[in-house]
């Protein structure tokens, strides 16, 4: 096929992202913060979707969370993620799917890495066989779990029981999306869209029906930044960088955030407790704040999964007024009901973010 | 509620708020100021840059944004030796550009 012009442009943005038979390694701390994100992911891409997603309960943390918040060398984490890459081999798989942002930008740094200098390669190689005698070959493709669902987003559209419409107006679903830093910031090639143009959620819920808005900020970190964080004397940053996020997205009244990291949907959603505490503002209706979910809980919603197993109570904003908008039923007595009707804990309410 | 820690003021600037209005007069005194594509040579080649943070192209910058007393205080250390005026490849007349502005203040001291 020839491309020209603003397609041929475009193609350069364009990523590889394998059909089926894909590796994955789920995230080392997204189970902690949306508990049924990847399980609802493995579930939508093998039963609903028929392909071939293999995970193994023997993989391990990539490393990722512990280089960047330098508490351990790069080496450590390339040892780790050889050891994953020995599990891919050894099951037979040459694609790779990471769950988590970090995850993904750490396995593309350190291939990237390898190239540049191979003797560091080999080097791991000989790390790896020292430490638990295993060998590995390179995956010929990684990718995130995003690109995935984006690949299938239309497939998921067909078998959709819920359009990201607004049932009372009719109006597409004000949605914001915000994309984890390490997913092309980092190596554009590596993102659908590039560092510049990343369509990798906006093509998700274009395809579902919404409508994504634009604003000022909308490249800016989400505030995690890691040592921004997890140093409680830098605190502040992230919260101001999450506050300079919601200011400049308030204006654009959106009904949703969407996202496609471990650690944005935690900051988004829970920074908003924070922000209204200690300024008494909140970002959505009537005293409500915005949801942030991560793109398989809106997969599945638009699948007709039902919220609560979906995990959407762990959140600390309501996720209630976009469920009345998007007229999906919902019981509220079963919402701090776990697996097998068994009672979890309710979480104390806010004084200021309204909850349900 | 006391968590440890708060918000940092932001930096943000929202040009629908600021007061441009000594932007203003010195564009029409001088509107070369309109060319500047902030390269950084005028600050570059300041003699008295090193020792007392005076730069042109912050004077720029700040008089865009409405900082008038980082336009102040910077200004207060030029020693208009016109140096920056050779160098910039917009061919600003610098020199003039910061004794309008200081022309402006000393209006506004009077008044």
């Amino acid at each position: 096929m020839i491309y020209q012009g603003k397609q041929k442009i475009w193609s350069d943005y364009q990523k590889e992202i394998p059909d089926d038979h894909w590796f994955y390694v789920r995230s080392c701390i997204r189970q902690n913060f949306f508990p049924a994100s990847e399980a609802h992911f493995v579930k939508i891409v093998k039963d609903v979707l028929g392909k071939d997603l293999y995970e193994t309960e023997h993989h391990t943390t990539c490393g990722g969370i512990a280089y960047h918040s330098d508490t351990i060398p790069q080496e450590t984490a390339m040892t780790i993620v050889a050891r994953q890459f020995a599990l891919m081999t050894e099951a037979g798989y040459k694609n790779l799917v990471a769950s988590c942002i970090t995850s993904f930008g750490n396995y593309t740094e350190i291939l990237e890495t390898w190239r540049e200098f191979p003797e560091l390669e080999v080097r791991i190689r000989e790390n790896l066989w020292k430490a638990c005698r295993r060998e590995f070959e390179k995956p010929e493709y990684v990718c995130h779990a995003s690109d995935v669902i984006y690949k299938l987003r239309n497939e998921i559209a067909e078998k959709a029981t819920v359009r990201l419409v607004n049932h009372e107006t009719g109006e597409p679903l004000r949605v914001v999306e915000h994309i984890g830093c390490h997913y092309s910031k980092m190596f554009p090639h590596k993102g659908v869209g590039g560092a510049e143009y990343p369509c990798v959620l906006s093509g998700m819920v274009e395809s579902w029906g919404g409508k994504v808005i634009d604003y000022p900020e909308r490249r800016h970190c989400c505030g995690f930044g890691f040592r921004q964080y997890l140093v409680k004397a830098n605190r502040g940053y992230s919260v101001s960088n999450t506050h300079k996020k919601f200011e400049s997205m308030e204006p654009y009244h959106p009904d949703m955030i969407i996202t496609n990291c471990p650690g944005c949907p935690y900051f988004l959603d829970r920074w908003q407790y924070v922000i209204a505490e200690q300024t008494g503002k909140t970002y959505g209706q009537n005293g409500y704040g915005i949801p942030a979910l991560t793109y398989e809980e809106l997969a599945g919603l638009v699948l007709g999964y039902d919220p609560w197993d979906l995990g959407l109570q762990v959140h600390q904003v309501a996720s209630e007024p976009l469920l009345d908008k998007l007229g999906i039923a919902y019981d509220p007595a079963k919402k701090y009901l776990g697996l097998n009707e068994k009672e979890i804990m309710k979480p104390g309410l806010p004084q200021v973010l309204k909850c349900c | 509620m006391d968590f440890g820690f708060s918000l940092s003021p932001s930096s943000a600037v929202n040009l629908d708020t600021v007061d441009l209005s000594l932007f203003r007069k010195v564009e029409a005194r001088c509107p070369d100021i309109r060319t500047c594509i902030g390269c950084g040579s005028c600050s570059a080649t300041c003699m008295a840059s090193a020792w007392s943070g005076m730069s042109v192209r912050q004077v720029i910058l700040a008089l865009q944004r409405g900082q008038l007393r980082q336009v102040e205080q910077k200004l207060s250390a030029c020693m208009l030796c016109g140096k920056c005026t050779m160098v910039c490849p917009r061919g600003i007349n610098t020199r003039n550009l910061i004794l309008a502005v200081s022309r402006e203040f000393k209006k506004e001291e009077a008044q």
